[in-house]
């Protein structure tokens, strides 16, 4: 158990390791210069700029002061803003993401939830053929294409939520809505389908066979053993409410990480655009490391058994 | 459930033939595992539908910019921002009012053929432009399929194959690039070279081939211990010819449907790279650029967004419906 803990984490290490390394290099490829009017600058402007900012060492002495400052927790200078730290702008941005994307999770796995146990429960009925319809429909479009539509609809037609900004907390509801379409649609597929597989274990037909009324067999066999392998959906919904909130902060006006990120793409912040998909891939693959690790001590039954 | 034995009696049953030689008659004719999937999948209904409606997509898709006389990228300032109208269909919205209800084709007295279903700013018409733009969204998500299948097929089946050594070092590598998320290498990708349909392909074949890999090795890693496989090698086959003419065809169900998941995958990148400004740029037109301006100018001229987004979610729905209905038809496990 904890040799796998330990090689899982090793792996993580690696990744963002090398992920740390593709992001630098990416930095110094990318075409244009960092300074918002180059033409404008003298040469000993630039020189003073290029100093200022660490770029006129040699490649290897940048990258591993780079190294240096990252494990410090220091992302450098934004190039845009002037005077602040990206981990500033990053630390002002983090909020009305966290708020939205912690809701679409909520919103999504509760709806997911119910819809699952339905479809599960009345297998090939109506209800069933409903709810996976709307799990089709969730997977298939877009979320901009339906934040776009429901911030025409209601926000603009009916006028029940603000179209957008950030003013409050009815401000955050339609970009959490928008957001957790995905979830709710992976959330319910995958719920329908462990179900289903659960309901036809010898372990449910012996708990029927003792007598046990339906709803404890519903509760406490079915429900919670179709529940664990959910985990596993974990990872790749954190990624899409990740992907999610790029398009859908644009859209809603919200001022997180993902519009910053749009923003300082327009605008070629490069230290803040490096600063953000490091943060954004951190994340993601701690949480996939979360994910496996707790997926084995949920389920016992996983056998760590190396591959290859 | 069982039946309940009452409703069981004699009649029901028929005694089977005595005669020695009648007793391995098979009732049917064999049928092949491809004919027998396609018989499965056409009893899916929704696997049907969307088969048809991708179908009449791609048609429109080829010949729809052909259907009027207007060109995708010729700018006509005096049939800026023209409602949609098309004869006949007046009283379901297609009437050619804007959203004060005021009708501009007589406004602006244009007599000559109608936009059928409106023009964007520069009066350019959207019929066109949405059918060339799903054209090139089309392009880029099969070019960007077959290009995973090309190189995840190569990958998994060498390091299924080969085993060992080769197969550690390939899989520590694949476990690696699935760990980075793969839309920031997109964005990365195209932030270093110039955005172009070249440039958003190769973003998306950079992460895409892995999920196919990973599929093929599974696939054939349980293939290649069976005893045909051995059989062949007996009679002396080079692994070449075991690759290809035994492990890759009967691997075929599992990559065709991650095919038909991928085909969504990247027209949803690539709408979603040009919604963010990234992606395919003027005067070329995709699904995601077309939603992009009909997004900015949604408030008075809804139509300009409604039409490409209802496109590109009937593309996206069909072949998810399609894929699923195919992995139905294609996995032996659910045969009954």
């Amino acid at each position: 158990m904890s040799k796998y803990i330990l090689q899982r984490f090793i792996y993580m290490m690696i990744t963002l390791f090398i992920i740390v390394t593709i992001t630098f290099f990416v930095m110094r490829l990318l075409p244009g210069t960092p300074f918002s009017n180059p033409e404008k600058l003298s040469e000993a402007q630039l020189e003073i700029m290029n100093a200022k900012y660490g770029l006129d060492k040699p490649l290897a002495v940048q990258y591993f002061t780079y190294l240096g400052n990252l494990v410090q927790g220091d992302l450098g200078l934004s190039f845009q803003s002037q005077g602040r730290t990206v981990i500033n702008v990053i630390a002002s941005r983090i909020g009305p993401s966290a708020l939205i994307g912690g809701q679409a999770m909520i919103i999504g796995f509760i709806i997911g939830l119910v819809l699952g146990v339905i479809s599960a429960l009345k297998h090939n009925t109506i209800y069933d053929y409903g709810s996976v319809f709307i799990a089709v429909l969730g997977m298939s479009i877009p979320s901009f294409v339906f934040a776009a539509l429901i911030q025409y609809f209601i926000g603009v037609k009916l006028g029940w939520l603000p179209v957008a900004l950030w003013e409050g907390y009815s401000y955050s509801i339609m970009p959490s809505i928008a957001l957790s379409v995905l979830v709710i649609a992976t959330v319910a597929r995958f719920i329908r389908s462990e179900m289903l597989e659960v309901l036809g274990q010898d372990y449910v037909l012996t708990a029927r066979a003792k007598g046990i009324s339906e709803e404890v067999v519903i509760i406490r066999h079915v429900l919670r053993n179709a529940l664990i392998p959910v985990v596993t959906v974990v990872g790749p919904l954190s990624v899409s409410i990740m992907t999610g909130t790029l398009v859908i902060e644009k859209i809603f006006a919200v001022p997180g990480l993902g519009e910053q990120f749009t923003l300082s793409i327009l605008v070629n912040d490069y230290s803040v655009i490096m600063g953000i998909t490091l943060f954004f891939s951190a994340l993601f693959i701690f949480v996939i490391f979360l994910v496996d690790v707790l997926y084995v001590i949920l389920d016992p039954r996983i056998k760590l058994k190396r591959e290859g | 459930m069982r039946k309940h034995d009452s409703e069981l009696d004699e009649s029901l049953f028929v005694h089977a033939p005595l005669e020695e030689n009648k007793a391995e008659e098979i009732a049917d004719h064999p049928t092949g595992f491809w004919i027998e999937s396609l018989q499965r999948l056409k009893k899916n209904r929704g696997a049907v539908i969307g088969f048809i409606v991708i179908l009449i997509i791609s048609l429109l898709a080829i010949f729809g910019p052909i259907m009027n006389k207007y060109d995708y990228n010729t700018q006509d300032l005096t049939r800026s921002n023209l409602p949609p109208l098309v004869e006949g269909l007046e009283r379901v919205g297609f009437d050619g009012t804007d959203s004060h209800g005021k009708n501009i084709y007589e406004d602006r007295s244009i007599s000559n053929e109608p936009a059928w279903i409106g023009t964007d700013e520069f009066g350019r018409d959207l019929w066109t432009r949405v059918w060339r733009g799903t054209q090139i969204s089309m392009l880029i998500a099969l070019v960007a399929a077959f290009l995973d299948l090309l190189i995840g097929v190569i990958y998994g089946s060498v390091s299924a194959f080969y085993g060992g050594k080769i197969d550690n070092v390939m899989q520590r590598i694949i476990e690696i690039l699935v760990g980075i998320p793969n839309l920031i290498l997109i964005i990365l990708f195209i932030l270093i070279f110039e955005p172009g349909i070249i440039t958003i392909i190769l973003a998306m074949v950079i992460t895409g081939w892995v999920n196919m890999a990973r599929i093929v090795r599974g696939q054939i890693l349980q293939l290649k211990s069976q005893e045909f496989i051995l059989a062949s090698r007996v009679l002396g086959a080079s692994n070449r010819q075991l690759i290809w003419k035994h492990l890759i065809p009967n691997t075929m169900g599992p990559i065709i449907v991650t095919l038909m998941f991928t085909i969504p995958t990247a027209i949803f990148f690539e709408a979603f790279l040009s919604f963010i400004g990234i992606g395919i740029q003027p005067p070329l037109a995709s699904l995601g650029t077309l939603i992009e301006d009909g997004y900015q100018d949604m408030r008075f001229f809804s139509y300009k967004l409604i039409f490409p987004a209802v496109i590109i979610s009937a593309i996206m729905i069909s072949f998810n419906v399609l894929g699923d209905g195919l992995r139905d038809a294609l996995d032996p496990k659910m045969r009954k």
